[in-house]
Formats: C-alpha cells, structure tokens, sequence
C-alpha cells in the first residue's frame, strides 16, 4: 500500500529525442493516492501503457523520478517494487494447476510452504476459483484464466499497487460485466491502489474513482466520471468521452466577450479568458435542443439508439448533434437549434476558456 | 428414409490413386518379396515368415540395429539441448535476426552427399584441414578410416553441423511465438531466468519441439547418404548403419528375400518409435 508519485515524468523510445514529437511521455506530474481506484483512458497509442510499464518497472524512463510513498523507485526492478500488473492477454503458466499459479509469484519470493497455502486459499475464495485449485490452467476459460491472472497479482499481501493493461479485451461481452462488478468488489476489499488502463470509456467510468484522461503523451484531465462529463477541461476529453461526444463549433469571437456561431450569438456559461487562438463552441449533444428558435439547421439523419434518438443536423457547413428525447423532427426537415447555456463553453486552442457558471 | 450422397468418394478417388502407387504398391511388392525365395527367371517359392526369423535372429541385423539406436540417441541428445541453446541466444529482433536465420538454413541447404564428401575431405589426414590439422599441428593421432572411434566422432559431428540448425529454427519459430506479457508477467512475478525457461519457454516450445524430434529421430534413423560418403560404414562395419546394412543385403548380395523382411521390420520400428513418442508427447495437450 503506497501512494505514488510521478515527478517530472517523460519517456522516449528513441536513443536521442529532439523534439517533443520524440516522446511517447511528455512531462507527467501525478499523485495516485493510497488505495483509489483509477482509470487511465485515452486512445490506442497516447501513452497510457508506456506509462503503466514505467510504474511497474518494466520500462526506465527517460527522464523524472517514481516515488512509493515517498521512496525513489525508479532504479528498482519489476520484482523488487512489490506490483502486480494484469495484461491484455491473461498471462497462465500453462504446464502448472490453478494452485501453482496462485502459489508462484511466493514461491519464488521464499515464503513459507504454509503462509503460501493460507494466501491461495484466501485469494481462491476471493476470486471464487476454489472448485477449479487442482486443474490445469491450460484447460481454464478465457475469463477464469484472466481471473488467475488477477489473484497471482493480489496474492502478495505487501503489494502496492494493482495495475490493469486492458484486461477484458478477451473476453467475451456477457462476462465482461461480471468481471468488471468483480474487479470492483476487490478493490472494496483489498484495498490496494489499482489502475486500470483502457481505451474504453464505459470500463474506465464504471471502474474508477478517478479518471486520467491522456492524450498524445499528455494528460489532459483528471476528474471523477461526472466532472468529466459535466465540464470537459479539453476538447479531446469532450469529443473522447459522451457517446456521441461533445459538438465542437467554430466559433467567431468579437470584441466584447461575444460568440457567434452562423452569424448568431452564443450565450457562454460564464466570461471569456484569454485572446487570440483557435476558438470552438462546446456542447454536449445532450444540452442541444430542437425549437422555435435559435440557428437553423437542416436534419440529415435521425438514428433511434433506444431511450432517445441521436439528431444530426446541418447549420451551414457544421454538423451539430442533438439527443431528442421525444419525437424527432423527419430527415430533410428544418429546425431550431437550442444551446443550454450553462452547458455551453469556448475553447481556446482546445483548453477551455469560459469561467465555470457558479 | 435417409438417402446417403455417396459422390464424396469420387473426389477421394484421386488421392487413393495417388497413395496407392506412391505407397501401397511399392509396400506390396516388398511384402510379396518378404514372403518368397527366387533364384532368378520370376519363379517364385513360398517361404512364409522364414526370412523374418533369419533377420531377427541373425547377428547382424542386431549389431547393425544397436548402432542404428546408438546413432539416433547421440545425435539426439546432442542436437535438441544444442539447437534450443542456440535458439535461446539468438536475437528476437534487430537487423542480426535474418543473418542469423540464413546461417543456420545454411548447412540444410547442402545436398547430403555433398555433405558426406565435404566431411570426408575436411577429415583426410594428409590433406583434410582439420584431418591435418589434429595430426599434424596438434598431434592427436585423427584418422577416421582406420579408427571406429574417430569415424564415430566424426558421423556425430557431421550430423550435428548438419541438422542442429532444424532444432534452432523450429525452437526459434517457438519462442518469437511467446508474447511479452509472458516475460513481463514473470519478472513482476519474481522469477528466476531458469523458472522462465521451464514455465513458459519450453512448454511454449514444446509442440514444435516434438516435431523437430521427430523429424530428427525419423531422418536419423533413416540415415544413408552421408555417412555412406564419409566412410562407407567402415572400418570394418563399425559405423554400418541400418540402411546402409540394408542395400548391402539388397544390392550386394542380392538377397532380396532378407533384404524385403529387413525392410519390412525396420520399418515397422521406425513407425513404432515415431507413434510411441508422439502419442507420449501429446497425451496431456489441451484439446
């Protein structure tokens, strides 16, 4: 149990980066607090699993320290840092029983025959598994081995942090349920930091406490499930997570603090910072109405995704994004597109630029 | 009532066709020549399984059959542990990794009797570089035409240098298989570099391995070309294998009788050996 500190974090996989574009890390500075439960999200390819292999220990980074509770870890060795990682495909030593597995990772750390029968049987219960102790884990199902995965992990009773590298990819969608409710039930009960990488925003909402949202080497937003939703502080956070995501509009900013969009004034949720810049009205599709008034649009399509249906419609050149609730309006028909205003924001080269509304 | 399509069997046909004059005719006449005496002008005299006895019973064909096994078992136990060291030590990536592969394809590429005659002139003692060179330089008395021991050394490490290589690429095939997670997964576990090696390596490696033996066992069992170059199963019949004890019996002394039940149980042994292994080998798979 540990809280963990990034500091000054960057990493490259070339021999000598130039640029910022060399990094796959650019400047992280994180707290994972003791015991939480977060979820590292972003796109294939942002980072997010360089980043957990440099906490694990198997990638040295480039540049910044790793701190456990305080302690420089950063020279330390996989074995030596007291983690326990699970990977996308469930990693099972397939010549040995369910029992083996559990019991391995003690093993090779010397602990005593007993002590080690205790744990397995602590963690079997856990994990349910205790009927299966005595087979092979070759003959396991895809989630029962990702299950042992997970219990070679939380066997050691001194581990600091439990970190997840996409772990449901493999598995089929019914279990995934289960085993996402599972992961959170342990995580009440073991009470070991965990972080869970994924590119799937349902797991990381779902599973965390808190969610780091990274993009191209960065983070971009650290945020409890709501406040991302509520107030994306990036664009990217905005258009990644909502389903759809966030309509981004171009914006034309005059002098006075005023936001047009097709020729028509915006009210903002609060004032404007800043100047200059790329400027982008953002709002959710779930705060645009269809009304009597507002800008015109033309509606291209209308699909019924259940509850609601999602309305795309066409104002001059852009295309906006409304969830209607009721009736929607027919294809090819006009409408009156409405912005909530304490739902709508600018951004400025992509960071937020309006004062929250109090 | 159910009418059952019997058109299946003539898209079967063409293969049976193929097998039958491939494999089963020229096994008939071998079983028919097992079974009879001929003095010549086609006639034929019943002989039941007298030529099998004669075989089993017959020195000979033990002597040959014990250095056949002797043969099959050292080239084994050295080219397996040799060719998965090998395969351990090569590079998984970079810009040395085809180097690597085609040197090794190298030596199987090279037609065995050629094989045969490269080691024998390499082995000569007047002129043959390491024939000279123990001989000569080192003065270790080296001479493979004379000396059962040396012309033993000798068989041994052509076939090593021969087919060590199919091992390393069918065990190097095995480990690139292996995902990084696996490694990864071991290192947070803590284990040891021999632990890597026993849970994940070979047992990743296992189902290639039991073809590389296999074939190994099979070809080397079947051995004639190269070591009927280098010494002609000699000196005396200290390195007379099987198959070349065979086409002695064959075309030496055309016994063809002996030589047809010979074949027959060699045979037999060979396909023995091969379904013992392999069923052993794969009793415990998944699925």
């Amino acid at each position: 149990m540990a809280k963990i500190t990034l500091s000054n974090l960057r990493h490259s996989y070339l021999a000598n980066p130039k640029g910022p574009e060399d990094y796959a890390l650019k400047e992280i500075d994180l707290d994972w607090m003791d015991g939480g439960a977060y979820a590292l999200l972003g796109p294939s390819g942002c980072g997010k699993s360089t980043l957990l292999n440099i906490i694990s220990g198997l990638l040295s980074p480039s540049e910044g320290r790793i701190l456990f509770d305080d302690q420089d870890v950063t020279a330390l060795a996989p074995d030596k840092r007291n983690i326990a990682q699970v990977f996308q495909f469930p990693v099972i030593y397939d010549t040995m029983t369910v029992r083996e597995n559990l019991a391995f990772p003690l093993r090779n750390r010397g602990v005593a025959a007993s002590k080690i029968a205790e744990r397995v049987a602590e963690i079997a219960a856990l994990l349910e598994v205790e009927e299966m102790l005595d087979i092979r884990a070759a003959h396991l199902s895809p989630d029962n081995k990702q299950k042992i995965s997970m219990g070679r992990g939380l066997v050691r009773d001194d581990v600091n942090v439990v970190m997840f590298d996409e772990p449901l990819t493999v598995i089929d969608p019914h279990l995934k349920w289960k085993l996402r409710s599972k992961l959170k039930e342990l995580h009440q009960r073991v009470k070991a930091t965990m972080i869970y990488v994924t590119h799937d925003q349902t797991e990381a909402l779902t599973f965390a406490d808190q969610v780091v949202v990274m993009q191209d080497g960065e983070v971009v937003q650290i945020g409890t499930p709501v406040e991302l939703f509520e107030r994306p502080q990036h664009t990217f956070v905005g258009h990644f997570i909502g389903s759809p995501g966030m309509n981004l509009l171009p914006a034309e900013e005059s002098s006075g603090g005023r936001v047009s969009f097709q020729g028509q004034g915006v009210a903002l949720e609060g004032p404007i910072k800043g100047a200059g810049g790329l400027t982008q009205i953002g709002i959710r599709p779930e705060y645009v109405t269809l009304g009597a008034a507002g800008v015109e649009a033309q509606v291209r399509k209308v699909s019924d995704v259940g509850r609601h249906c999602v309305v795309e419609a066409i104002a001059g050149p852009t295309l906006v994004k409304a969830i209607v609730p009721g009736d929607p309006p027919l294809q090819g028909e006009t409408v009156h597109l409405g912005f909530r205003q304490d739902q709508t924001r600018l951004y400025r080269d992509g960071w937020v630029a309006t004062e929250a509304a109090t | 009532m159910r009418t059952e399509n019997q058109k299946a069997w003539f898209f079967v046909l063409p293969v049976l066709l193929l097998v039958a004059f491939n494999a089963l005719v020229p096994i008939m006449t071998v079983v028919n020549y097992s079974v009879q005496e001929t003095f010549g002008n086609n006639v034929f005299f019943w002989q039941g399984l007298d030529w099998f006895e004669q075989i089993l019973r017959s020195d000979r064909f033990q002597a040959a059959l014990g250095r056949q096994f002797l043969f099959t078992f050292l080239i084994l136990i050295i080219e397996v542990p040799l060719g998965i060291a090998i395969a351990l030590s090569m590079p998984r990536q970079g810009f040395w990794v085809p180097v690597c592969l085609v040197t090794m394809a190298l030596p199987m590429l090279i037609p065995w009797n050629v094989v045969g005659a490269m080691w024998n002139i390499f082995t000569l003692p007047e002129i043959g570089l390491l024939g000279y060179l123990m001989n000569n330089t080192l003065g270790i008395p080296y001479d493979m035409t004379q000396n059962p021991f040396a012309a033993w050394v000798t068989i041994i490490t052509m076939d090593v240098w021969h087919w060590t290589s199919l091992v390393v690429l069918l065990s190097y095939a095995g480990l690139v298989s292996i995902p990084d997670a696996y490694y990864q997964a071991a290192k947070i576990d803590g284990a040891s570099p021999w632990k890597v090696f026993r849970y994940i390596q070979l047992p990743k490696m296992k189902t290639v391995l039991t073809i590389a033996i296999l074939l190994r066992f099979m070809d080397s069992f079947n051995i004639y070309t190269e070591p009927f170059v280098l010494t002609g199963g000699g000196p005396g019949n200290s390195t007379t294998l099987l198959s070349i004890d065979l086409v002695k019996i064959a075309l030496g002394q055309f016994d063809l009788g002996p030589a047809a039940a010979m074949s027959l149980i060699y045979f037999a042994i060979t396909l023995l050996v091969s379904w013992l292994f392999y069923t052993l080998m794969t009793k415990d798979d998944v699925k």
